[in-house]
């Protein structure tokens, strides 16, 4: 995560100012009791003073929830989540839960080692120290958004957005995914607890990438995170979601949501790097990602690309869709999904054409390793007004080992006789050949690994911000130590 | 003492005996050819010099600066010293030359508890080497052998051991796909590799490499064993009779 790295340089570097703005929403206490019912909502609303509105829009989710099945077409398995046995709404942690590096998983240790995390952020990543207790004396946030405040630019929480923009709020929430879209965006609808809110201007090219990092109380965004950017006509912005370092978090299932409208001639680059805990070699423990990321391109000429990385996770559930309303608007979709041992991972995307001449390309690259198990899944749909749509598919499976299995599972569905849909895909294993070419020029068995899988990923690799790519390269090679050998 | 010291090296391939008692040393800065017939294990020796997993050594020694070398491992070998410009070499999808390149010399470096190596000086340094043996930019930034020629391959096999100056180099037919303009440009790229602290095994089913990297002492590999060794003349008397004699003997 070299963002943090940058910002933890920068917090040295700058002095002065005391840490008082920021996205730290001033909640101070408690958690709900386990399960889930009307009252747990009201409780989550009331707690973060949300206007009427928003708690019946929540209402409103939950009471579909109930009507709602668990989806089971997706390739993976995972034994019954009860939701009367989780928490819905825990307080921000304040304090450390461990009282040093020494006490922590000596594992994970080693892992913040090889992807060369200064020992400050490996102490906020472990938990030793709570963010802010870094940050206390200087506040890279408040740098930031000065900075990004000269623009126009809006970049805070979503709790925070309800109160200070809740015209935009109320016109964008739920306008991409809508409350009872799926089941687990149905459920994230109902509790969400944060997110980010990003709102960029007219005609404005936000200064610098937007990073979740920046964002001081980050950690605490909780299993129910909801995001919404909006890049209003012409506008441009690229977010960073996530970070390379393994994340552990006691709460196992993970129901995001994101959503990005892009108007008139914008252009939204979201990227994600996903390290969540895939749990031990037999998955025990690993979160269960269940995702609802979409972006609708509204606007003519307007373009929202999806850059992923998944290496984490028991299990990954997730499909970044886009959009194509407006003529002439370009949807992308580049992934890079690893599995090993015992993960699952089951993601896609769809690229829903409507508007005239929408141009769509969806990269992807699965890797498995172990005895996982690497789906994919794409919807390419173009409807009946979409003249001269166009969609450029390729998926390259990469297998390492003989107990791994990839799947492509591509659904297409065009209405448009002018509309050309192009899908290439391969199943291809590291070979022998290879590793002994890479292995007699020095590399280690596991450094060929990771060299012979960045070059498979290359084409997706080199979609990624800078700052992200290079560690995003080693957290390819650390996932797969052991894979070979 | 010799650089490289073989001894009584005997060595399988699925359970077929391939190597049948090889006894070679190679003093520094030495060059020694082997010649031999398709097929009578020069690339096998090669292999398992490197420590190509399935290549089983069943009895003898193989000692590099007094190290012994089949306590190691592929990777270890590459580190110590040998290097293996392969008959066949390799191609890596999307690994760009300069990043394979760049990736090598660090492993040495971290061996050696050293930091990476500075990006720029390396490019530079990697670029002067390529021009003189006819490696366009282009090349490193292509994925490595991908959509290569034959001399093209060869070539960036050498410009590898340029760039990484091991002290044991193998070359496994290293002329075969070449035109006769190819191998000048690689054989004098290899000679300029000659030095006292370095020592080449140059294999070749052909006389006519020998003309052009012109070793100090040659062998003949057949039916698993030394058959025969000599100086320059034996490649030309090769050259004359074939291998005919040598097949006979073996068989
Ligand atoms: N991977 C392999 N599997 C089975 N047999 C092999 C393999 N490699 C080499 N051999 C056999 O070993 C013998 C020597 O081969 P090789 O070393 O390639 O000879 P050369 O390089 O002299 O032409 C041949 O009989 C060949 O068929
Ligand atoms: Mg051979």
């Amino acid at each position: 995560m070299a963002a943090t790295a940058d910002t933890v340089r920068q917090v040295e570097e700058v002095t002065g100012r005391a840490y008082k703005h920021g996205f730290v929403t001033d909640i101070d206490m408690d958690m709900a009791p386990k399960g889930l019912d009307e009252t747990t909502i009201r409780f989550i609303s009331a707690k973060k003073k949300e206007p009427e509105w928003l708690l019946e829009w929540r209402l409103k989710a939950f009471r579909q929830w109930l009507q709602m099945k668990e989806p089971n077409w997706a390739k993976v398995g995972y034994p019954p989540i009860d939701y009367q046995d989780l928490y819905y709404y825990a307080a921000p942690t304040q304090k450390p839960k461990l009282n040093s590096l020494d006490e922590v998983d000596p594992e994970l240790l080693a892992t913040y080692e090889k992807l060369g995390i200064p020992l400050k952020e490996q102490e906020i990543l472990a938990g030793v120290v709570a963010v802010d207790a870094v940050f206390d004396s200087v506040s890279v946030a408040t740098t930031y958004k000065k900075e990004l405040e000269k623009h126009g630019v809006v970049f805070s929480s979503i709790s925070e957005a309800v109160h200070n923009y809740p015209e935009l709020v109320k016109r964008y929430l739920g306008s991409v995914v809508p409350a009872a879209d799926n089941y687990f965006a149905c459920l994230n609808s109902a509790v969400f607890t944060d997110g980010s809110f990003v709102y960029i201007p007219k005609g404005v090219r936000c200064p610098m990438e937007l990073s979740t990092y920046f964002r001081i109380n980050a950690e605490n965004t909780g299993q129910f995170e909801r995001t919404l950017i909006v890049a209003d006509e012409g506008a441009y912005v690229s977010y960073l979601e996530g970070c390379t370092a393994p994340q552990r978090d006691e709460n196992q299932l993970h129901a995001a949501v994101v959503e990005l409208v892009a108007l008139d001639d914008a252009e939204i680059k979201y990227s994600t790097v996903q390290n969540w805990y895939p749990g031990d070699e037999n998955g025990k423990g690993g979160i269960y990602n269940f995702v609802t990321k979409r972006g609708a391109c509204r606007g003519r000429r307007s373009k929202i690309s999806w850059t992923q990385v998944e290496t984490g996770s028991a299990i990954t559930w997730k499909y970044p869709s886009c959009i194509l309303q407006g003529d002439d608007s370009v949807g992308e979709f580049y992934s890079v999904a690893i599995t090993n041992n015992a993960q699952q991972a089951d993601t896609g995307t769809k690229m829903i054409h409507l508007g005239k001449n929408t141009r769509s390309t969806i990269i992807s690259k699965g890797i498995s390793a172990g005895r996982a198990d690497n789906t994919y899944r794409g919807l390419v749909r173009v409807g009946k007004r979409a003249e001269g749509a166009r969609n450029f598919t390729q998926c390259d499976s990469l297998l390492i080992g003989d107990k791994c299995g990839a799947h492509t599972v591509p659904y297409i569905e065009s209405k448009n006789p002018t509309a050309r849909v192009e899908h290439e895909a391969t199943t291809s294993k590291i070979s022998e050949d290879q590793l002994f070419y890479c292995m007699s020029r020095g590399l280690s068995t596991e450094d060929a690994v990771g060299l012979i899988v960045n070059g498979f990923c290359k084409e997706v690799m080199k979609e990624l911000p800078m700052e992200f790519a290079v560690e995003a390269q080693k957290l390819i090679g650390i996932s797969l130590e052991g894979s070979v050998g | 003492m010799a650089l490289l010291e073989i001894k009584n090296l005997h060595a399988t391939v699925d359970g077929k005996p391939i190597l049948k008692g090889i006894d070679l040393s190679v003093e520094a800065g030495q060059v020694h050819a082997i010649m031999g017939p398709n097929g009578s294990g020069k690339s096998t020796l090669s292999y398992v010099l490197a420590g190509r997993e399935g290549y089983e050594v069943t009895e003898g020694s193989v000692r590099l600066d007094g190290r012994d070398l089949l306590e190691m491992e592929t990777d270890e070998r590459a580190v110590a010293g040998v290097f293996l410009a392969m008959q066949y070499p390799v191609e890596l999808p999307g690994v760009t030359g300069m990043t394979f390149l760049r990736e090598a010399v660090n492993a040495r470096r971290k061996a050696a508890g050293e930091d990476e190596i500075d990006a720029m000086g390396f490019l530079k340094m990697v670029r002067a080497k390529a021009k003189t043996l006819g490696v366009t930019d282009d090349m490193l930034k292509r994925a490595v052998n991908v959509g290569f020629s034959g001399g093209e391959k060869k070539r960036n096999e050498i410009l590898q051991m340029a760039v990484l100056e091991p002290k044991f180099c193998i070359l496994d037919e290293t002329d075969s796909g070449l035109d006769i303009d190819a191998l000048k440009v690689v054989s004098e790229g290899v000679n300029a590799l000659r030095s006292a602290g370095r020592s080449m095994l140059v294999i070749t089913h052909y006389q006519r490499l020998l003309s052009h990297i012109e070793p100090d002492v040659i062998h003949v590999l057949a039916n698993g064993r030394i058959q025969k060794t000599g100086g320059k003349e034996l490649a030309l008397e090769l050259e004359k009779n074939g291998y005919a004699d040598f097949a006979e003997a073996a068989a």
